[in-house]
């Protein structure tokens, strides 16, 4: 009966952001030659990568209907980390890798722990580990930048291979797993049940806080891997670095459809709303628009995705 | 007779050129309770929702009190004096009775253009009231301390103080003990005596026979018929909804009893039930019968591990088990199917498939992932088992009619090849059609060797169904009745002791 009304709305917010994408695009092509180079693009996936990792993970935690606003601090925290082990001629690279990881999906871990057993809202739980995320980011490196950092450390955010930018490519196989573990793997299906029904979820026999545990264990492994990629790009460990980055992460994933609510979402929707950030900021400075206004822009674009979400919603 | 009060002709609705409603009509006079009728998806609701102006019709006309009503949406209509008891409550659980009873008239009442509140008016209006309805509740007491019996009281008195001619009540007794009942329908004679005329759905017969002058049927969208309540029987209107003859609702039982399966001693919980002891056999039934509060479904919540106990030990196959989640419950062969299926029963985001399997992906696993085929499969079996209606597997469960959603849940538990099932009003909001495939549902299982427990408030579903009825009043157990000795009349002696 409604089925074909809702379904059409659906059908639009599934695909609208696609369509959305490819005329922003085609009109940028049109309007800016400069757009539509091979080194914008990869500028532009470059420019992308780290927002997008942190989004995919943030979907996560979203579609089983929890937040997670401590995304820049994990990466803030674990770019202090991998860099104090990245110098030069001291340790083999993986060990400031895996130090890193491990001190982002430990973080994780810590959100995990702290909102199932003590029932506090995710929103607040992740509000306080930011900031004690921040600060813990300052006390491991005295507040100073950490430099002087390894050639092979630094390739991972500046290297290429074959001539892709390696963050590209990591981006790549982040996204591959990632929508992996949502569509094909016991624990994706689980999330979306946590989300869209968290009581009937437990009485379906889910474990509950351990589908939680890993959601926003992995959440911390891909904000940790965005940090690694800064801090690499940079060359620098910065105890200030990836403020704000998990607003950018969020806004990605709810551009992509994924609702606030819980129980819907997909890799591919956050991996196109993160892409629609990226081209809309890159193109507003090759128009040579100045930031300031790049905000406002970035912010109505966030309302109007939502907006019409919504709309589809409410037909039903 | 006077001019009626609401006249409705022809009225036609489609949805994407599926018509849902299709020449519908109905006439109503003032002070008449008129009971509205068909299964689950007979058009109902499409029809409720375009009286009360939430819905367009595409053709046909509704003259209500000598004009033609115009759609000016569901306020407009409301102020016309055209109002909805809704199924779910929908009042706001954190401000008084009296404060929900006048939401959004404020002003009016307060009698201050600025908007000022003004508790004390509010109050004394709302007290006034609710002691015409006869109802005892204080007006300040916040929304969310009443039961639902009480909560369906402020509705009514909410409708009644917008000067409400004609009240719509959709399920009013869906969630509400017999008690509670009987309040109800005092309540809505005495807004007949006053003239107000109530269109009353129920899928209750017994109810609608009971409180209802005249009957109108629907059935596919299409309007079936109107009666006098008083020339019409049972099995006539079973018949007319249905559009065939359903001779025997509840099934005859065929299984075997065999060995103790679920064994239950001492069971309590402090302030909700005490030394409650029952013991069911592979392919029985037994019935759980009590009034609202009573404890039943607590007690279920328990077996089931949504709940601790305080006391008492819980045995599967004779061999003591601890319970601490549903989990556990499932992993040593309970399965449960809540009463509140949107609550605790599935997932509305989820398709057929992805719900049903939800209780048993351990069986579809291969390392992480999930192996699409043998879930498949297994939904597949159990979808033709259930007989389910949807338009495949892949579709969202909240498209299907209750009576399917309500078969999705229970084939969900299905799937994990539990060895006893504690079905909790596994009829609630079904349909007669619907209930007669959950019944021979029920009695299929018990062929196969498992034991069921039924908490049911319904007490011709009980006596139909069961092998024993246990029988609960204020938390305890008052009784077990064998088969032949629970009578209606014997049950309700021991529920109210």
């Amino acid at each position: 009966m409604e089925n074909n009304i809702q379904t059409r709305f659906k059908n639009f917010g599934q695909y609208g952001i696609f369509i959305a994408f490819a005329l922003l695009c085609l009109v940028l092509a049109m309007i800016t030659p400069r757009f539509f180079t091979v080194s914008n693009l990869m500028t532009i996936g470059n420019q992308v990568s780290i927002n997008a990792l942190l989004a995919f993970g943030v979907t996560f935690v979203i579609i089983t209907g929890g937040i997670d606003l401590s995304l820049g601090s994990m990466v803030a925290v674990t770019g202090v980390v991998a860099a104090s082990f990245a110098h030069p001629d001291t340790y083999p690279l993986i060990v400031p890798v895996l130090l890193g990881l491990a001190a982002g999906s430990g973080m994780g871990a810590f959100n995990g722990l702290v909102i199932t057993k003590s029932k506090v809202p995710p929103f607040i739980v992740t509000l306080g580990t930011m900031t004690i995320g921040r600060g813990l980011a300052l006390i491991w490196s005295n507040g100073r930048p950490i430099s002087n950092l390894s050639d092979s450390f630094n390739f991972i955010g500046g290297g290429n291979i074959l001539g892709i930018p390696f963050p590209i490519i990591i981006l790549i196989i982040a996204f591959v797993v990632c929508s992996i573990i949502l569509n094909k793997t016991v624990l994706g299906r689980y999330m979306y049940a946590v989300g869209g029904n968290e009581p009937a979820a437990r009485a379906s026999g889910i474990r509950v806080t351990r589908v939680k545990m890993w959601v926003y264990s992995i959440c911390g492994l891909l904000s940790a891997m965005g940090g690694i990629l800064l801090t690499s790009r940079i060359t620098t460990g910065q105890p200030n670095a990836g403020a704000g980055f998990e607003l950018d992460a969020i806004a990605a994933a709810i551009i992509g459809g994924t609702s606030t609510s819980g129980g819907t979402g997909t890799m591919t929707g956050t991996l196109m709303g993160a892409l629609l950030i990226g081209v809309i900021s890159n193109s507003l400075d090759l128009l040579n628009v100045t930031s300031y206004y790049q905000q406002v822009v970035m912010g109505a674009i966030i309302i109007g995705a939502v907006v019409l979400d919504g709309m589809g919603k409410e037909k039903r | 007779m006077s001019e009626p009060i609401l006249q409705i002709t022809n009225l036609t609705k489609s949805y994407s050129g599926v018509k849902a409603l299709d020449g519908v009509e109905l006439t109503l006079e003032a002070g008449e309770v008129h009971a509205l009728m068909g299964e689950n998806g007979a058009g109902k609701s499409t029809f409720m929702k375009i009286l009360i102006g939430l819905v367009n019709p595409d053709s046909g006309e509704i003259v209500f009190d000598g004009k033609i009503l115009g759609n000016g949406g569901v306020r407009d209509i409301d102020r016309k004096g055209i109002s909805m008891i809704h199924q779910e409550i929908l009042l706001i659980p954190e401000l008084t009775v009296a404060q929900n009873i006048y939401l959004g008239r404020e002003k009016e009442i307060s009698g201050s253009k600025l908007g000022w509140l003004n508790d004390g008016v509010i109050n004394a209006k709302a007290k006034e009231l609710l002691t015409q309805l006869d109802v005892d509740i204080a007006p300040t007491t916040r929304m969310k301390q009443l039961s639902v019996a009480q909560m369906q009281m402020v509705e009514i008195a909410k409708a009644i103080s917008n000067d409400a001619r004609v009240l719509i009540m959709d399920e009013p007794t869906s969630a509400i003990s017999d008690r509670e009942v009987a309040t109800l329908f005092r309540i809505i004679r005495d807004l007949k005596s006053r003239g107000v005329a109530i269109i009353y759905i129920s899928h209750k017969m017994d109810e609608i026979f009971q409180i209802s002058d005249t009957i109108t049927v629907l059935r596919d969208g299409k309007y079936v018929g109107t009666k006098k309540a008083s020339d019409l029987d049972s099995a006539t209107l079973i018949s007319m909804m249905v559009g065939r003859e359903i001779t025997n609702l509840y099934p005859d039982s065929v299984a075997q009893r065999g060995r103790s399966v679920l064994k239950v001693r001492d069971l309590g919980k402090k302030g909700v039930f005490a030394n409650i002891n029952f013991e069911v056999h592979a392919g029985e039934i037994l019935g759980i019968a009590g009034l609202m509060g009573a404890g039943r479904t607590e007690i279920a919540r328990v077996i089931y591990g949504l709940d601790r106990p305080d006391q008492g030990e819980v045995y599967i196959d004779d061999v003591p088990v601890r319970i601490l989640s549903p989990d556990d419950a499932l992993r040593h062969g309970i399965g449960y199917v809540s009463e509140d299926r949107k609550g605790l029963g599935f997932i509305p985001q989820m398709s057929v498939l992805q719900n049903m399997t939800l209780s048993s992906l351990a069986n579809h696993r291969q390392g992480i992932f999930i192996n699409a085929k043998s879930e498949n499969s297994a939904t597949h079996e159990m979808v033709s088992d259930l007989k389910i209606k949807s338009a495949g597997v892949g579709q969202q469960v909240t498209q299907l009619s209750g009576g399917n959603q309500q078969k999705v849940v229970i084939g969900k538990v299905l799937l994990a090849s539990p060895k006893v099932v504690i079905l909790d009003e596994p009829t609630r909001g079904v349909d007669v059609g619907a209930k007669f495939e959950i019944y021979k549902l029920i009695r299929s299982l018990t062929e196969k060797g498992i034991a069921v427990v039924m908490i049911s408030s319904e007490l011709p579903e009980v006596m139909g169904m069961s092998d024993r009825v246990m029988v609960l009043s204020k938390g305890k157990q008052t009784a077990m009745l064998s088969k032949e000795l629970a009578t209606q009349a014997l049950i309700m002696k021991y529920a109210v002791e």
